[in-house]
């Protein structure tokens, strides 16, 4: 079977389109690339969504932990506490047997158990959370003179907002919020090692690398392709974000801009 | 015909739990002694801290110093190790550690203890060593398996957390003025004096938020330890959470693995509440006195 073949039968397999019984001895190089190249569909998804919708919780979050009203504030800092202070991993699990028990009470609650809604909203809460923290921090190092020009122009309330002080907000943390979107893809390969199940060996690619590892007991195949995998994700990402980076800089003189810095590391 | 697992209660009134009100009942079900190995499996994990802290900072200062070498192989292996495990997920990190360190080990000891051997050590989808090789040996007792699995998996975080502290270090490293140096080296001290005596006493000060930053990371990190084959309070969790029948248990119940992470979550909650008031309170005695910013308004503030 040629690798063509391969790519044709197995380069959509973790969403179901394809062939549907995994190979099961004599793997080849070009099946282990394949199929956990098919597995990363999952972690983009989860990643990209979760970052997207998280962002919007991410600033309401900020917002209300500045705010002057001591409920709102309050809630806040609770929300970024719990789920900065505790592990995603120890979340995943929470959620999934949460949810599980959540079906029999109404049937509702049964999509919520799969992974591409459960896990997703943890993740969306989990990135919130974080997002959160680092875009407080921005916002706290606001310049005063850069509210003041504002209240000057006779700008206010949200016209203030939307266009002083959330892009300065988002211009100084973007370094920051760059190295939290790597660690949000990075942390999607949690999802399928955290109760939620693979339904039909429909994983993401740390599943398929976990799948061949144990196949073959060989880890020096599997794991370096996902290594590799992640690595250009990694770099995408940094590009992406660095595109948006000279946007939000791009009215500052050339050597005030803020440099970005490629820091990606630790876990949640 | 199944037996009911009947462990050695310790309360008196235990004996037969089905005739208890519900506080009793509760207290003796917390008290089985199942439960019982899953409380001392939060000692698996402050164990794991305990060893995995100081380990990989030994293995991040070796990593720092080593990608501050004047010799190149070893600046690349320095800098080549605080690289990769920045850019890869380190679950995957930790997934391929533990098979692959126990391979290496046991090719090793297949390689010193086993010369005569003619076959391949891997075949096909076999990794096939001695039976002498073999780690632990197939004789070996349950608890040596277990502990080999604790080693392996305390190797594993040292060798993921150690280049995580090998960033922070090296950034600390980087970080002391660089006219300290310079003095040094005015004073006659060679390369290895300088690093001695005047880099790394004054690389704390600024690897300390790094540092503190990791320990919290280290924190929510050990439930993946699950993940490397330990039993611990996950495995537990999931393990004595699960619907129970009457058949096999004094204690039936339903479903309640969800009430089981709640109560670790609450845990993790706790421990790293106290690790950042803790590391706060180190801060600042650690200001105390320094020209830093920090030093400097604490000293306002007393005045």
């Amino acid at each position: 079977m040629s690798c063509w073949d391969t790519l044709a039968d197995y380069g959509l397999r973790s969403i179901g389109i394809g062939e549907r019984l995994l190979p099961r001895s004599d793997f080849t190089l070009c099946q282990q690339v394949v199929l956990i190249g098919s597995g990363m569909i999952w972690n983009i998804y989860f990643g990209l969504v979760a970052l997207v919708s998280g962002f919007l919780l991410a600033t309401a979050v900020a917002l209300g932990k500045a705010s002057g009203h001591r409920v709102i504030r309050k809630l806040s800092e609770w929300f970024i506490f719990v789920f900065r202070g505790s592990p995603l991993f120890i979340q995943f699990f929470f959620a999934y047997f949460g949810f599980q028990s959540l079906k029999s009470v109404s049937s509702v609650f049964d999509a919520f158990s799969a992974a591409w809604l459960g896990a997703l909203i943890v993740l969306f809460l989990n990135t919130a959370a974080y997002s959160g923290e680092i875009f407080y921090g921005a916002l706290r190092s606001v310049p005063k003179g850069d509210a003041e020009a504002a209240d000057a122009y006779g700008l206010s309330g949200w016209s203030r907002f939307r266009r002083i002080i959330w892009p300065t907000m988002l211009r100084l943390a973007w370094p920051a919020y760059t190295n939290e979107a790597i660690f949000l893809f990075h942390a999607t390969t949690l999802v399928y090692f955290s109760g939620f199940p693979a339904w039909q060996q429909r994983g993401d690619a740390l599943y398929y690398a976990n799948y061949f590892a144990d196949k073959t007991f060989n880890p020096f195949v599997p794991y370096p392709i996902l290594a590799g995998y992640f690595i250009l994700l990694t770099l995408t990402v940094v590009s992406v974000f660095g595109l948006i980076n000279r946007r939000l800089n791009r009215h500052l003189p050339q050597e005030q801009r803020l440099r970005m810095r490629f820091r990606p590391n630790l876990i949640r | 015909m199944p037996t009911r697992a009947r462990g050695t209660a310790i309360f008196s009134f235990c004996t037969d739990p089905s005739t208890l009100s519900d506080a009793a009942w509760l207290g003796c079900y917390l008290t089985t002694g199942k439960h019982m190995a899953l409380y001392w499996s939060f000692g698996t994990v402050l164990l794991l801290l305990a060893i995995t802290a100081p380990t990989a900072l030994a293995f991040g200062f070796g990593g720092a110093a080593a990608a501050r070498s004047r010799f190149l192989p070893l600046r690349w292996f320095g800098q080549a190790y605080i690289a990769i495990v920045r850019g890869v997920p380190d679950i995957a990190f930790f997934l391929f550690f533990v098979i692959a360190l126990d391979q290496a080990f046991e090719y090793i000891r297949h390689r010193i203890k086993c010369p005569d051997w003619d076959q391949p050590v891997r075949q096909g989808n076999d990794f096939v060593v001695c039976a002498e090789a073999k780690l632990p040996l197939g004789n070996a007792a349950q608890w040596i398996h277990e502990t080999y699995g604790f080693f392996l998996a305390v190797l594993t975080f040292s060798i993921v957390f150690g280049a995580f502290a090998a960033n922070v270090l090296y950034g600390a490293m980087r970080a002391v003025p660089h006219a300290q140096l310079e003095t040094a080296e005015a004073y006659g001290m060679t390369p290895r004096q300088t690093f001695r005596r005047v880099l790394v006493p004054q690389m704390w000060v600024y690897a300390l938020p790094g540092l503190s930053n990791l320990w919290m990371v280290l924190i929510k990190a050990t439930p993946l330890l699950f993940l490397l084959g330990v039993e611990d309070i996950v495995y537990w969790a999931r393990e004595l959470g699960g619907s129970k029948t009457p058949r096999f248990t004094d204690y039936p119940h339903g479903d309640w693995r969800m009430w089981y992470f709640f109560a670790l979550l609450v845990f993790y909650l706790c421990f790293t509440r106290v690790s950042e008031i803790v590391l706060e309170r180190l801060m600042v005695k650690l200001t105390y006195g320094q020209a830093t910013l920090g030093g400097e308004s604490q000293r306002k503030a007393a005045a």
